[in-house]
């Protein structure tokens, strides 16, 4: 038996005093099993220590939603007695140090929470930052986690069909790969991780468990020698086939009456899957190990329930039915065992080789969990950038030079290698303001996107935790798709410095703010601290998945310009800037004057929700041709998009352009095309809300952007922004 | 008794991947690499006990399953 | 016209090609699990649909080759009966060898998921009647193992016999290098057995055979098998 060291306790990630706490629950000094299982149960990862009272501050309930933050997966009504299920998840730190395997076990590990919840999961995006595009490991990272999303989502079969990607240096030696996935689930069939019934077989089903994710640290504690450190991998190795598998097996337990309970085994493995369960439902649990399938030999029961082998679940049956689940998951070649049983003891007790190896209360534990106030000092504002002090460069070489930058170029060599047509439902593919996945055998569909501009959120966290926020809304928007509800993936440094905890705190007012006021509640999310290298944080990167409903498929909005001679309008600005402009922490500002500095632009949320309400209602209306949210890069940028989306040209008439009028990057705006009949109603209607900045037109080799006399080819255009990634990539 | 089956593309079939790994190799300034061309290793542990009668199996597994021989060959070791 | 779409564990095209059948046939295919040998009587057709069977772990559509529905397949396809291979469908009766040649590796060793244009070179099929020869169509390709590689011996003969009923092409229907996505010899995308009974294409039709999805390029095809089986 190993005796409980300072040194073992603290390898343990416990501090002394969480370690007291421990010793007053128990009345006895742990084991080492037990305390593996304080020390992952009480982990930033699964008690939210940090994070917890600000997250308690988020919007997370409407009307439409049915399960908000707590559960596996968000749950939301779609309407046709259908429901959305969706989170977002991070896997940063594995897939800096494995890319390939990283990547993939991150959304084989999403893709679990949501169809534990009774979804088929119908779409997937990743939101990936990386270091600068010339870091020495740049490349390598890139294209070890696009083929890795790639591999594992490929291969399950559900469509990789969105997400974003942005590069900064203060992402070198922390990349971040944030997992989303959306399903779909019948309304009266959703299955949660709650508990009950005293004597309910306890059943896990799926991979073997062998020595997969046991981390580094504890493998110090003297039961260890340097052989069983070799056998023990640390990196996890994705199984996209047997997850699959594990899919379809559980739809198919799903369709009959015999699941109570169910779980997956995620970070955690069967320590959290199996204490959550029982704790939820206020009842014991207890465990015969022997029975745990096993893929190595000699495991012991602290590897058993610390192991984060992939591909597992646990759940809770009706009594006597184990056959019809067992003879199911037979057929698809997976692993079934029944592992033990509730009991109303409200302990956790784990036997191997028919000895009690773990005894512990799970109520206290649970509510013993450490909650932390830490402290925190906001973010001093940075002075606004006054336009009159940028430089001017012409809009000639302005537009070629940001359309071929890190953050705007194409996109293309990264989703080219996403399967995102499987499933046959993809109606809006990769590359405009959200995708969208038809509802199966409907006419409906559900837009998904996911935002958040670092920069803005470090300028100044509650802005930019606004503005991820709204960006989300507008893109669901522009899609015309009514906003319902999101997911949020908390990307952070190291919460003990205060300046760091300042920034959560700002983010999460900026979101609840913007949730708040544009009804869109948060549903589900996930945090992932201590995001630094060598005492340097990421850009703080607070995630927002979005989901919105398309009622009907016909009203739906592309960025594409879809004829000559149409309207193009911007609706939105406000008149008292729309001459002046936005250049703070713009991607003009930096990367054409290389100044990464100023206030970002403000979110004004009221005006937003008007600004997105008009917009979609002109969407569902049927009076525009195509729509776009201004974002990154500005005005003109938007509407380069537009062209090129449609290989159309387009004539503007603005006025002695400003670069800060082109490239401002000013919120809550849109740019639509309207067919000729229509422009001057609308206008009329809108009045100063909108304003006519030209026409479309000219197709083929002369297709071009004209502007003020001068002009900049398409083909030119395409040249930097297709080209740019491959460029990077060597392909 | 263990085996070892080497699966490597036919000579002459055009390997993408081996490509691939020379020219990451001379990127990386081996000069002296004329050709690279990769396969797979699959090991096996038989129950076999006669080395002729375990080779024999092996191939039976190659020429069925294991090795496409459209565009592969394959090499055993059987190790008693 | 009956038919039947074989189910392997990690296929995934398996329900978008059953779509595309009812949707053309009326009538919904019946789904058949690998396991089973004996395939549904009277058949017209057997889909063997894209996706990842067993994984594809050791070689694409390797282990799905052996796989007890696949002796059925033979039988049926010994028969006269039209089988049709998308995608690891192709490559399955590729490893079967109800097609010759074999599919590796893409040239630039990337799985590939995009629209490309297909010249139809043959209409004397079960499979293409309704195309006009020589016509250009847009398909998706999504593949990792879709570059086709055949002897000399085979590719005289696949030209000779007019066996090659798809190639990868420019928008103008030029088969040219720059349009051939995966490095396949002579640009082939797909290809018919001696017999002319059996398709396999990498690309896949199902996907682009509803406006909603952005095309109906593939939808001729289902239309063909319709009026040549019924």
């Amino acid at each position: 038996m190993t005796t409980i060291t300072p040194n073992i306790i603290a390898e343990h990630g416990l501090t002394a005093e969480e370690y007291q706490r421990v010793l007053d629950i128990l009345g006895r000094a742990p084991n080492l099993t037990e305390l593996g299982i304080f020390s992952v149960m009480w982990s930033e990862h699964c008690s939210y220590k940090s994070s917890k009272k600000w997250l308690k501050t988020l919007p997370t309930s409407a009307p439409w939603v049915i399960q908000g933050p707590g559960e596996n997966a968000g749950v939301i009504d779609i309407g046709d007695d259908l429901t959305a299920v969706f989170k977002m998840e991070s896997h940063n730190h594995p897939s800096f140090i494995e890319p390939y395997q990283g990547a993939a076990t991150g959304v084989g590990g999403i893709l679990r929470d949501v169809f534990t919840m009774g979804a088929r999961p119908v779409a997937n995006l990743n939101a990936l930052r990386f270091g600068a595009p010339d870091h020495p490991k740049t490349r390598h990272l890139i294209s070890g986690v696009v083929a890795g999303i790639g591999g594992y989502g490929n291969c399950v079969g559900v469509p990789t069909v969105g997400g974003e990607v942005n590069f900064h240096p203060d992402y070198n030696g922390n990349i971040l790969v944030n997992a989303m996935t959306v399903g779909i689930a019948p309304a009266d069939r959703i299955f949660y991780s709650k508990a009950s019934g005293v004597g309910n077989p306890v059943v896990y089903v799926g991979s073997k468990t062998g020595r997969d994710g046991i981390h580094g640290a504890t493998m110090a504690s003297a039961e260890f020698n340097a052989d069983s450190e070799e056998k023990r991998p640390t990196v996890q190795v994705g199984d996209p086939f047997t997850e699959k598998l594990l899919i379809e097996a559980c739809l198919e337990l799903m369709a009959t009456d015999v699941i109570v309970a169910i779980q997956d085994m995620g970070a955690a493995g069967l320590t959290s899957s199996s204490f959550e369960m029982a704790s939820k439902g206020g009842l014991g649990v207890e465990l015969t190990l022997d029975r745990v399938p096993m893929r190595e030999e000699g495991m012991t029961p602290y590897e058993l329930m610390l192991s984060e082998s992939q591909e597992r679940m646990l759940m809770v049956l009706e009594p006597g039915k184990e056959p019809v689940a067992e003879a199911i998951f037979r057929k698809w070649g997976l692993d079934f065992a029944v592992i033990g049983h509730l009991t109303d003891t409200g302990r956790m007790v784990l036997t191997w080789n028919g000895e009690t190896v773990a005894d512990l209360p799970i109520d206290p534990l649970a509510e013993a969990a450490p909650e932390y106030d830490r402290p925190w000092e906001p973010t001093p504002p940075a002075p606004v950038v006054d336009a009159a002090d940028v430089p001017e460069v012409p809009w000639t070489e302005a537009l070629p030079a940001l359309m071929g930058s890190p953050d705007l170029a194409s996109r293309r060599w990264i989703w080219e290698q996403y399967d995102h047509m499987v499933m046959g439902d993809t109606v809006q593919r990769p590359g405009g303001d959200a995708a969208v996945v038809r509802i199966h055998g409907s006419e409906r569909g559900l837009a998904m996107t996911t935002d958040c501009t670092p920069r803005y959120v470090r300028a100044d966290p509650v802005m930019g935790g606004r503005q991820a926020v709204a960006e989300a809304w507008r893109n669901l928007t522009a899609a015309g798709a009514r906003p319902l509800a999101v997911t949020d993936n908390m990307n952070f440094g190291n919460p003990e410095k205060p300046l760091i905890m300042g920034q959560f705190v700002g983010a999460c007012q900026g979101l609840a703010e913007a949730c708040r006021a544009l009804d869109f509640p948060v549903v589900s999310g996930n945090v992932s601290l201590y995001n630094e290298t060598e005492g340097r944080a990421i850009p703080p990167t607070p995630t927002i998945g979005g989901v919105g409903v398309i009622d009907d498929l016909d009203r739906m909005a592309t960025v594409t310009f879809k004829a000559p001679g149409e309207a193009i309008v911007v609706i939105g600005e406000r008149p008292d800037t729309r001459e002046s402009g936005w250049l703070g922490q713009s991607l003009y500002l930096r990367e054409l004057c290389g100044r990464e500095e100023g206030a970002p632009p403000p979110v004004d949320l009221e005006h937003e929700r008007h600004v997105g309400d008009v917009v979609r209602g002109l969407i569902q209306a049927g009076r525009v041709s195509a729509c776009h949210d201004v974002s990154d890069g500005g005005l003109l940028v938007a509407v380069a998009e537009m062209a090129l989306a449609g290989d159309m040209g387009a004539a503007l008439t603005l006025a002695a352009p400003s670069a800060a009028a082109l490239f401002g990057e000013d919120q809550g705006r849109y740019v639509v095309t309207v067919p000729a009949e229509g422009v001057t109603g609308l206008l009329a209607e809108l009045g100063t809300l909108a304003r006519h900045i030209g026409d479309t037109g000219g197709t083929g080799p002369d297709a071009a952007i004209t502007l003020g006399g001068a002009e900049v080819a398409l083909s030119d255009l395409r040249a930097a922004h297709e080209g740019w990634l491959p460029g990077v990539m060597g392909a | 008794m263990k085996a070892r089956v080497h699966v490597t593309l036919k000579p002459g079939v055009l390997d993408p991947q081996g490509k691939a790994i020379a020219n990451a190799l001379h990127s990386l300034g081996f000069d002296g690499v004329k050709e690279a061309r990769q396969g797979k290793v699959i090991d096996l542990d038989l129950d076999d006990t006669d080395a002729e009668a375990a080779r024999a199996r092996v191939d039976d597994m190659c020429r069925q399953l294991l090795a496409n021989t459209v565009i592969e060959t394959y090499r055993i070791e059987v190790d008693p | 016209m009956k038919s039947a779409v074989i189910v392997f564990p990690g296929s995934n095209c398996d329900r978008d090609v059953a779509v595309s059948l009812e949707q053309t046939t009326g009538r919904p295919p019946v789904m058949h699990w690998h396991a089973d040998p004996a395939l549904p009587e009277d058949l017209d057709l057997v889909v063997v649909p894209g996706g990842f069977s067993y994984g594809d772990y050791l070689r694409c559509g390797a282990m799905a080759a052996h796989a007890a529905a696949m002796t059925g397949v033979r039988k049926a396809a010994e028969r006269g009966v039209a089988v049709l291979g998308i995608c690891n469908g192709f490559q399955v009766l590729c490893e079967t060898g109800l097609l010759p040649g074999a599919l590796m590796r893409n040239r630039d060793l990337r799985f590939l998921c995009k629209d490309v244009h297909l010249r139809v070179e043959t209409t004397d099929t079960l499979f293409t009647g309704h195309y006009a020869p020589g016509q250009v169509i847009r398909i998706p390709i999504a593949h990792h193992d879709g570059n086709y590689v055949a002897d000399l011996a085979t590719q005289c003969a696949l030209e000779d016999e007019d066996r090659v009923v798809f190639r990868y092409c420019d928008p103008a229907g030029k088969v040219t290098e720059d349009a051939n996505p995966n490095g396949s010899l002579d640009n082939i995308a797909g290809i018919l057995s001696e017999e002319r009974t059996v398709l396999g294409l990498m690309p896949h039709p199902e996907r682009l055979a509803d406006p909603r999805l952005g095309g109906t390029d593939g939808r001729p095809l289902f239309a063909s098998l319709l009026e040549a089986l019924s």
